[in-house]
C-alpha cells in the first residue's frame, strides 16, 4: 500500500538527493580542471550555468559571468530552483512529508548534511576549501543512500526512490559528458591532445569511474571510449544503460506499471543508435541533448501514471 | 563554579524539585546532587549539545506571524522536572475517572440530555456552546466514547496539589514533543538514566495505535489507519509526521482521501483506492467535512461525516466532542463527575467566576487585578487577560469585552503556579512556573501518560507557558523513589 503523494514525495526526494550530489560532483570536475590544466588555458565557468540549464535565472540575477558568481549561482544560490542548495532543501521539504516511509535516521542525516552545507558553503564558493567542502557534500549523501540502502523496507517505497535516483542520474551523466565535450570545444590551444586526456580523465573522476573505466576498456583515457564507456557500460552503476536498466527493473516491481515499462524499454532500444564516438564535436552534443529529452518524456510518463490520480 | 543550590531563591510558590534553599524533595535527590556535580562549564557544555540534538533530530514548531509562517527550533530546558511515582499514581487515577465521566456526559448531550433535564448543567449553556455539533445527535460510536485523546493542563497551587485547568478534547497536541524532551535528555543526561529509577515514556505511541485499531468498523487483524493533518502549515505538523511514522502507519491530507458511493472511506494509493477504517484526524470540526461544515474547507474531505455516521470509519476524537472542551462547561466537571460516576472528583477544578452569572460577574469585574479572564473557546494562550500582569489599560478593554458577551468568558484566581531551577542566560538556575499536559486515551481502555509534557514559562515571572507565547518545555520524570536500587 502506497499513497500516490508520497510516492512522489520519495521519488522527488530521490532526485533531489541525488542532484546534491551531482551538482557537486559537476563542480568538481571544474574545481579539478583548475589543478591540472596549464595556466594558460583559460576556463569557461559559465558552462555550468549553461549545463545546468540555468541560464535565464543566471541573467537576472548576475552581470559578471564570472567564477565566484557562477559557483554562488551553482552552489549556494536559493534563488536558483537548480542550485544544490535548493535541491538540499527540497530534500529536506520532501523527507519531511514522508518521514513515514523511510528510516528514522534519514531524518537526522538529512538535517546534519543540511546544517553542514548551511555552514560551510562559504568554503565552498571560496577556492581554497572546495574541494573539501564537495568531497564532504558527496559524502554526505553517500551516507544517507548508504543508511537507505542497508535500513529500508525494499517495498514500493524503495522502488519509486531506485525510478528517481536512475533517472537522475542518467540525466546528469549525460551533462558530465557535455561538460566535457563542451569544454574542449571551447579551449584554444596548441596540445589538444594532452589536454584532452587532462579533460576526459577528470570527467571519468568526477563520477569515481576512472579506475573502472581502465578495467573494463582496457584503453587509454579517449573522449570517444569515455563517452561509450559512461553511456553504454552495463556494470558500473552512474552509465545511462545502467540506469535506464535499473529504472526498468524498479518499475517492474511497482503496481500496475505495464505502460510505463513499455516507455522505458522503447528509450531504452535506440538510446545509443545516432551516437558517434569518433567525433565528440556539437553533433554529440545535440546527441546529448536528445538524450536528454527522451529521459524527461520518462518523468512525464511517470508522474501521469501514478502520482496524478485526479 | 558549580551550582549554588543553597543560593537558589525560592519564590512563594511550591518548587518541583526544591523544599527549601539547598534541600531536593526525595525523587530529586539524584538529580540535583548530580547537577550539583558539574561545574557550569559542563553544564553549558549539555545546554549546547541539547540545542545541537534537536536542531539534528528537527524538532520544530511553526509559529503564526504576520510575516508568514516560521519553522522555529523546539525551545528546550535540559533540567527535568520531577514527580514521585506515588504521587503520579493518584493523580492518573484523577485523570482517567475525569475522562470517562467527559465521555459520558458527551453521549449523554448526544442523546437523551439527561444531565440537563436532571438540572445539572444549566439548558442555555448548551444551547449557546459553539462546539456543540447538532449533526451528531443520535451517532453511536463505539464504546460510547467520543474524546478518545484527550490532554489535560494541570497545575499545582503553592500547596502542592494539581489542579485541572482545562480539558484539550478537540485536537489536543504535544504528545511528540513529550516524547522527544525525553529523547533528548537520555543524549544530555545519559548517567542518571542509569542511576534513577525513571520510570520509561515510549509506549505511548503502540497505545495511541492500539486505541485507534480498537475503534475499526470492520473486525480484520490488520485495520488500515491513518493520521490526517490539515498539511505542513499547521503548527503541529512535525507531531502529526512524528506520531504516523511512530505508529506505523499513513500519514494523510484531505486530498489523499475520498468518499465513495457506499459510504466508505478510500485513500488513493498507486494500485488504486485502498478502504481506511480509522482516522486519527487533526484537523478542526469544522474543516472535516465541506459538505456538512465549512463549505470552503479544502482541508477536509467531503462526505465523512456521512461514512462516520453509517459507522464505515472511525473517528478521533469523534466530530462534537469539543462539546466538554469549553471553559464554561469546565466549571460544571466536578458535577458532572459526581453525577455520572457517583464518585467525588480525585483532582479538583481550579475556583472558576462564570461571568454569565451576575453575581459572579460583579465580582470578576471588581478584582479584574486579581484574577485572570479567560475566553471560553480559545486554546493557545490567545485572548487572556493576566489581571496582575496587565496594564490598567489592557482591563478597561476586557470589562468592555465580558460585558458584551459575558457567555464567553470565565475568571479564575491567580494561582502561584509550582517552579522548578530553570537554566537562564548567564548559566544561573532560576525558578520558572510551568504546568502539566498528560494525555489520557480512551476506547476499550483508558490509558494515561507516564508524567506529561512539561511547559515552562522562560520569562522571569511570567505564567504563560504556551510555546507560540514564548514559553519553553522540560523533561519530565516520573521517579520510582522506593525502588530498591
Amino acid at each position: 500500500m502506497m499513497l500516490s503523494t508520497v510516492a512522489e514525495r520519495i521519488y522527488w526526494t530521490a532526485r533531489y538527493l541525488e542532484r546534491v550530489e551531482n551538482t557537486a560532483r559537476l563542480v568538481n570536475v571544474y574545481a579539478n580542471l583548475l589543478f591540472d590544466l596549464p595556466r594558460a588555458v583559460d576556463i569557461s565557468w559559465y558552462s555550468l550555468v549553461e549545463l545546468n540549464s540555468g541560464v535565464t535565472y543566471f541573467e537576472e540575477r548576475y552581470k559578471n559571468k564570472d567564477e565566484r558568481n557562477v559557483i554562488k549561482f551553482v552552489l549556494a544560490d536559493l534563488t536558483n530552483p537548480g542550485s544544490m542548495m535548493s535541491s538540499l532543501h527540497q530534500v529536506r521539504e520532501n523527507i519531511r512529508t514522508s518521514r513515514d516511509v523511510v528510516p528514522i535516521e534519514t531524518w537526522e542525516l538529512v538535517n546534519e548534511l543540511k546544517m553542514f552545507a548551511e555552514e560551510s558553503i562559504q568554503s565552498g564558493i571560496n577556492r581554497g576549501q572546495r574541494h573539501e567542502f564537495l568531497d564532504s557534500i558527496i559524502k554526505g549523501v553517500q551516507q544517507i543512500n548508504g543508511l537507505l540502502g542497508s535500513t529500508m523496507s525494499q517495498d514500493a517505497a524503495w522502488q519509486f526512490l531506485r525510478v528517481g535516483r536512475n533517472l537522475e542520474r542518467a540525466d546528469m551523466t549525460t551533462r558530465i559528458l557535455d561538460a566535457g565535450a563542451a569544454f574542449l570545444l571551447n579551449v584554444e590551444d596548441d596540445d589538444t591532445a594532452n589536454l584532452a586526456q587532462i579533460v576526459w580523465g577528470n570527467v571519468l573522476s568526477s563520477v569515481s569511474a576512472y579506475v573502472p573505466y581502465r578495467r573494463t576498456m582496457r584503453a587509454a583515457v579517449k573522449g570517444g571510449e569515455v563517452a561509450e564507456f559512461l553511456l553504454e557500460d552495463k556494470y558500473f552503476p552512474r552509465t545511462v544503460r545502467f540506469c535506464l536498466d535499473h529504472m526498468e527493473d524498479a518499475v517492474g516491481e511497482i503496481p500496475n506499471s505495464a505502460a510505463v515499462q513499455k516507455s522505458i524499454r522503447s528509450v531504452s532500444k535506440k538510446a545509443f543508435d545516432q551516437v558517434d564516438y569518433d567525433k565528440l564535436d556539437q553533433h554529440f552534443r545535440d546527441y546529448l541533448n536528445d538524450l536528454q529529452l527522451d529521459i524527461a518524456s520518462l518523468h512525464t510518463a511517470i508522474v501521469e501514471h501514478w502520482f496524478s490520480m485526479d | 563554579m558549580t551550582i549554588d543550590w543553597k543560593g537558589y531563591e525560592l519564590n512563594d510558590t511550591f518548587d518541583e524539585l526544591m523544599s527549601n534553599a539547598g534541600n531536593a524533595r526525595a525523587p530529586a535527590r539524584r538529580l540535583v546532587s548530580y547537577l550539583g556535580s558539574l561545574t557550569d562549564e559542563a553544564i553549558e557544555a549539555r545546554r549546547k549539545m541539547a540545542e545541537v540534538t534537536i536542531q539534528q533530530m528537527g524538532i520544530t514548531f511553526t509559529v503564526y506571524t504576520g510575516e508568514g509562517n516560521i519553522d522555529r527550533a523546539w525551545p528546550f530546558d535540559i533540567i527535568p522536572r520531577t514527580i514521585s511515582a506515588k504521587q503520579w499514581e493518584t493523580t492518573a487515577a484523577g485523570l482517567k475517572q475525569r475522562l470517562r465521566a467527559l465521555n459520558m456526559f458527551i453521549d449523554d448531550l448526544y442523546h437523551k440530555q439527561q444531565v440537563v433535564k436532571d438540572g445539572i448543567l444549566p439548558a442555555h449553556i448548551l444551547k449557546e456552546s459553539v462546539n456543540f455539533r447538532p449533526e451528531c445527535v443520535g451517532v453511536n460510536p463505539p464504546f460510547g466514547v467520543w474524546a478518545h485523546i484527550c490532554g489535560t493542563d494541570l497545575v499545582r497551587d503553592k500547596d502542592g496539589q494539581f489542579y485541572v485547568l482545562e480539558d484539550n478534547l478537540r485536537v489536543p497536541s504535544g504528545v511528540a514533543y513529550m516524547l522527544e524532551n525525553r529523547a533528548i535528555t537520555k543524549r544530555v543526561l545519559p548517567e542518571l538514566f542509569e542511576k534513577d529509577f525513571i520510570l520509561p515514556i515510549d509506549e505511548y505511541p503502540s497505545r495511541l495505535f492500539d486505541t485507534l485499531a480498537a475503534l475499526s468498523p470492520r473486525k480484520v487483524k490488520r485495520p488500515s489507519i491513518v493520521v490526517l493533518t490539515p498539511g505542513i502549515f499547521n503548527s503541529a505538523y512535525f507531531e502529526h509526521a512524528f506520531l504516523a511514522q511512530r505508529m506505523g502507519v499513513e500519514l494523510v491530507e484531505g486530498r489523499d482521501l475520498m468518499v465513495a458511493d457506499d459510504n466508505c472511506v478510500y485513500m488513493k494509493t498507486i494500485s488504486g483506492p485502498e478502504r481506511v477504517d480509522v482516522i486519527y484526524r487533526r484537523i478542526d470540526d469544522l474543516f472535516l467535512d465541506p459538505e456538512v461544515f465549512r463549505k470552503d474547507s479544502t482541508l477536509g474531505v467531503p462526505g465523512l461525516m456521512r461514512a462516520w455516521k453509517a459507522g464505515k470509519v472511525g473517528l478521533a476524537n469523534a466530530p462534537g466532542a469539543g462539546v466538554a472542551d469549553d471553559k464554561v462547561v469546565y466549571a460544571y466537571v466536578p458535577q458532572i463527575i459526581k453525577y455520572y460516576l457517583d464518585e467525588d472528583p480525585i483532582i479538583p477544578n481550579v475556583e472558576t467566576f462564570l461571568c454569565e452569572d451576575e453575581k459572579q460577574r460583579e465580582y470578576v469585574l471588581a478584582n479584574l487585578d486579581k484574577l485572570v479572564v479567560k475566553p471560553a473557546n480559545e486554546s493557545g494562550g490567545y485572548g487572556m487577560l493576566v489581571g496582575p500582569h496587565a496594564t490598567k489599560k489592557e482591563r478597561e478593554a476586557f470589562v468592555g469585552l465580558i460585558n458584551a458577551n459575558p457567555r464567553n468568558y470565565i475568571a479564575q484566581p491567580t494561582l502561584a503556579l509550582s517552579t522548578a531551577p530553570t537554566l537562564v542566560d548567564g548559566g544561573k538556575l532560576e525558578p520558572r512556573h510551568l504546568d502539566l499536559r498528560p494525555f489520557i486515551l480512551q476506547a476499550k481502555d483508558t490509558y494515561v501518560t507516564t508524567g506529561g509534557l512539561t511547559r515552562v514559562a522562560m520569562r522571569k515571572g511570567s505564567l504563560v507557558v504556551n510555546s507560540s507565547q514564548g514559553g519553553g518545555s522540560k523533561d519530565t520524570w516520573i521517579v520510582d523513589t522506593e525502588a530498591r536500587s
